[in-house]
C-alpha cells in the first residue's frame, strides 16, 4: 500500500505562497479572456462540436493519416523521423544536429520537447540550446519547469523577473513587461542569426499536404523555423488532422480557448524546406514524429484526451489547479488533462494520484474546445487505481464496510444510531471540530455537523410511517 | 383529491446529517400537491464509491438503490443535484451489460432534482421566503454541469432580496472523499468560495446540495462566521 502523497505534498508546499496566487491571478485573466471571445462568436459551440469530431476521426485514422502526412513531407522534400520513445527521439535529435554540424540551437514552445527533456539531452552532448519563447526563455534562465502549458511562467512575477534579469543578463532592474520584453528580445537577436538549427514543436499536423501548424505570439516560432539551416520540428503522434478545412477548424477554437484571442498573432504553415525560388527558410526540414506511451493511450480507456488541442483551458478554470498550480502535479502536463496524460503516457506508477487530485467538478468539460470528457475518465484511471490496490486501507475497508451497511436497511438505521450517540460527547451545539483518523482533515479547517437524534428515516417511520 | 404520486429519496447525508431539509423537501412537495412516499429501505446512491474508483462497492448501493426505487410508481424527487445526476447519469455506465442495465434506465428516466421537478415540471406558485435575509445563491457542480440546472432556484427565490455572489458556478472544493484525501487542498478552494461569500455582503447562502452547503457552513462556522447556510427546501415552507 502506498500513501498518496506526492501531489498533496507539493500542493502543500505551494498553497498560500505567492508562486500559487501569481498562478491564481494568470488563469482567472485567461479564463475571464476565454469567456469574452467565447461569448462573442455564436458559432463557437458549433465549431467545438465539429473540432471533436475532427480529432476523433484523426484517432480513429491516426496509421493511414500519419503515413500520408510522412508521404507528403517527404515529396515536399522533408525528411520524417519516426521516435518510439523519449530516448529514441532524443538520438534522432543529436544525429541530425551532429550530421550538419549544428553547435547552436534556438528552440520555440514545445510541451513534447519537456516531455522528452531534449534540452538536458542536447546539453550533455555539449550542444547549446537557447529557448526563445519569452516565458521559456525565463524558465531556462531561471533553470527553472515550465507550470502551464501555454503561459510558462505563469508562476512568476514581473518582479521576480525582473531580479533574474539583472541578476543574469546584467539587465538595469525594471519589472515594466514592454521593457522585459526588450531585454530578452535585444538578448536573443544576435543568438536567432548566429543558430544552426532550430527546434520547434507542432501544433497541428496536415496530412493532406505535410504541411505544419505553428502558432505563436511572438513570432519567435516563425524566426527559428526560417532563419537558421536546418529545422527539426517535433511532434507527439497524434497531433494530426486530415485536411485543411479541418485545421481552420480546430485553429478557430485554439486561440479563444486558451487565451481568448480570436487567433494567435502568428499562425505558421511550414510545408518542406527551403525551395530554390524562397527568399529564406532551411536547407533541411526533419519531422520527429514521437510515440512515447501516445500507442498505449490509444489502445486504452482513455483514448479520447489524445484529442486533446494543448489549449490549457482545462487547467485554467480547475479550482485544483487555481490553488495550487502546474508545478504540484510534478509533470510537464498539469491539471485536468495533464491528470490524464501523464499517467497514460508514463504509467500509473507514481502518477496514479493525479487523477484523484480533482473535484469532479466539471468546469473543465464545460469550457474543453474539443469537448473531451475529462471528468468520465478521470474516473476511469480512478478505477484502474483502485483495481490495482492503490487505494489507502482504511479508504479501501472503510468503504467496503460503508457499502455493507448503506445497502442494508436494518443495519443503516443501527449505524445512523450509533454514529450519532457515539458522536455526542465531541460535539458542541450540534457541531464536530475534531475527529480522529481520516476524518482529521476535514475538522482541521471545517467543522462538520453531528449526525442527527433521529434521521430522517427513524421520523418519517415515527410519524408517517403506516 | 389524490395529488401527484411521487417517490422521494432523500439522500444518505440529508437522511443523517440534515434530517430538517428531507422534512421540508417533503413539505414541499406536499404543498406543490404531490403524494408523497418515502421508500424506507433507501441507503446511499453509491456515489462515494464510485467517485474513487471502488466499483463494485459502488454497484452494491447502487443496486439497492435501484431495488428500492424500482418497486415504486411516479417520479422520484432528490434534494440534491449530485445524487440525482449519479443515478440518471452514472449508473447506466456503472451496470452498462450487466441484467440491471434495463433497471438502471428505467429508474433514472424517474428521477428528477428537487428544485428542477417544482419549476420544471410541476411549474409551482410556491416561492422562498425568508425575512430580512439578503441571500447568495451557491450553485451545486453536477446538478449545474451534470443536469443543467441553473435558472430554477432564481424562480423559487426571486422573492427574496438577493445579493450577487462571485464565482457562484466554481466549485467549493468538498468533491466528497477528496475532501478527506486531500484536505489542505480542498480547504484552500473552499477559502476562496468563503472570502466570495463574505464580499458578497449576504446574510444567508442558499443552495441545493446539502454536501457542498455543510462544507461551506463547516467552514464559515469555523471562521466565526455569522452568515447563515440554508437548504433551498427550507426556505419553501410557510414562513421560511
Amino acid at each position: 500500500m502506498s500513501e498518496p502523497v506526492t501531489f498533496l505534498s507539493r500542493a502543500e508546499a505551494l498553497i498560500g505562497t505567492p508562486e500559487a496566487e501569481a498562478v491564481e491571478r494568470g488563469v482567472k485573466k485567461f479564463a475571464d479572456r476565454r469567456d469574452v471571445a467565447v461569448a462573442e462568436f455564436p458559432m463557437m459551440d458549433e465549431l467545438r462540436d465539429r473540432s471533436r469530431a475532427i480529432r476523433l476521426h484523426a484517432l480513429r485514422n491516426l496509421d493511414r493519416l500519419l503515413a500520408h502526412f510522412a508521404d507528403q513531407v517527404h515529396s515536399q522534400g522533408g525528411v520524417v523521423h519516426w521516435a518510439g520513445d523519449a530516448a529514441e527521439a532524443n538520438d534522432i535529435v543529436v544525429s541530425i544536429l551532429r550530421g550538419t554540424e549544428a553547435h547552436l540551437v534556438v528552440k520555440s514552445k514545445s510541451m513534447v520537447s519537456e516531455e522528452i527533456e531534449v534540452n538536458d539531452r542536447l546539453h550533455d552532448e555539449g550542444i547549446k540550446v537557447v529557448e526563445t519563447d519569452l516565458g521559456e526563455f525565463i524558465v531556462q534562465l531561471a533553470g527553472d519547469t515550465p507550470s502551464h502549458i501555454i503561459a510558462p511562467v505563469l508562476h512568476k512575477t514581473r518582479q521576480e523577473i525582473g531580479e533574474l534579469f539583472a541578476r543574469r543578463l546584467g539587465a538595469a532592474y525594471s519589472e515594466d513587461p514592454f521593457e522585459l520584453n526588450r531585454i530578452a528580445r535585444e538578448h536573443l537577436r544576435e543568438t536567432f542569426l548566429r543558430a544552426d538549427a532550430g527546434i520547434s514543436g507542432v501544433n497541428l499536423a496536415v496530412a493532406e499536404t505535410g504541411s505544419l501548424v505553428l502558432v505563436t505570439n511572438e513570432g519567435n516560432g516563425r524566426l527559428i523555423t526560417t532563419a537558421p539551416r536546418v529545422h527539426i520540428a517535433l511532434m507527439g503522434m497524434e497531433r494530426i488532422v486530415s485536411r485543411w478545412q479541418d485545421a481552420a477548424v480546430v485553429l478557430e477554437t485554439l486561440a479563444r480557448s486558451a487565451t481568448g484571442q480570436r487567433h494567435a498573432s502568428y499562425t505558421n504553415v511550414i510545408t518542406g524546406p527551403r525551395r530554390s525560388d524562397d527568399p529564406d527558410g532551411p536547407e533541411e526540414l526533419h519531422v520527429v514524429i514521437i510515440d512515447n506511451g501516445r500507442a498505449d493511450i490509444l489502445s486504452g480507456s482513455t483514448a479520447e484526451i489524445l484529442a486533446c488541442i494543448r489549449c490549457g483551458a482545462c487547467l485554467n478554470v480547475c479550482p485544483v489547479f487555481r490553488t495550487a498550480g502546474g508545478h504540484a502535479y510534478g509533470s510537464v502536463y498539469s491539471g485536468p488533462m495533464g491528470a490524464i496524460v501523464t499517467p497514460g503516457l508514463h504509467g500509473m506508477d507514481p502518477w496514479w494520484e493525479l487523477p484523484y487530485a480533482s473535484t469532479l467538478c466539471g468546469a473543465c468539460e464545460e469550457v474543453c474546445p474539443v469537448r473531451i470528457q475529462i471528468p468520465r475518465m478521470l474516473l476511469e484511471l480512478r478505477r484502474q487505481a483502485a483495481a490495482e490496490g492503490r487505494l489507502p486501507g482504511w479508504l479501501e475497508k472503510g468503504m467496503s464496510r460503508y457499502a455493507k451497511t448503506a445497502s442494508d436497511p436494518r443495519r443503516w438505521a443501527r449505524a445512523k444510531r450509533w454514529a450519532s450517540r457515539l458522536s455526542a460527547p465531541v460535539a458542541t451545539r450540534g457541531w464536530i471540530s475534531r475527529l480522529p483518523g481520516p476524518g482529521r482533515g476535514w475538522t482541521a479547517s471545517r467543522d462538520l455537523p453531528k449526525p442527527a437524534k433521529e434521521s430522517f428515516n427513524d421520523w418519517w417511520r415515527a410519524n408517517r410511517g403506516t | 383529491m389524490e395529488g401527484l404520486q411521487v417517490q422521494l429519496f432523500v439522500t444518505c447525508l440529508v437522511d443523517a446529517l440534515a434530517p430538517e431539509v428531507g422534512r421540508a423537501t417533503l413539505d414541499a412537495l406536499e404543498r406543490a400537491g404531490c403524494s408523497v412516499a418515502f421508500p424506507v429501505e433507501q441507503g446511499c446512491c453509491g456515489q462515494p464509491a464510485f467517485n474513487v474508483g471502488l466499483v463494485e462497492e459502488a454497484r452494491v448501493m447502487a443496486g439497492q438503490t435501484l431495488d428500492v426505487l424500482d418497486s415504486t410508481e411516479g417520479a422520484v424527487v432528490v434534494p440534491s443535484g449530485s445524487c440525482a445526476a449519479m443515478i440518471t447519469h452514472h449508473y447506466i455506465g456503472l451496470f452498462s451489460g450487466t441484467k440491471r442495465e434495463q433497471q438502471a434506465k428505467r429508474v433514472g428516466s424517474r428521477v428528477r432534482e428537487l428544485t428542477q421537478f417544482l419549476v420544471d415540471d410541476l411549474d409551482t406558485d410556491l416561492r422562498a421566503s425568508c425575512n430580512g435575509c439578503s441571500v447568495a445563491y451557491h450553485h451545486s457542480c453536477h446538478g449545474l454541469r451534470d443536469l443543467g440546472i441553473r435558472g430554477q432556484a432564481d424562480r423559487l427565490l426571486e422573492d427574496l432580496d438577493r445579493v450577487p455572489l462571485a464565482g457562484a458556478e466554481e466549485c467549493c472544493g468538498f468533491g466528497g472523499l477528496f475532501s478527506v484525501e486531500m484536505p489542505s487542498v480542498s480547504t484552500a478552494i473552499m477559502d476562496t468560495k468563503l472570502d466570495q461569500v463574505e464580499v458578497s455582503g449576504a446574510s444567508l447562502v442558499v443552495g441545493g446540495d446539502i454536501s457542498c452547503l455543510i462544507h461551506i457552513a463547516g467552514g464559515l462556522r469555523r471562521r466565526g462566521s455569522g452568515i447563515e447556510v440554508r437548504h433551498i427546501a427550507t426556505l419553501l415552507g410557510e414562513g421560511g
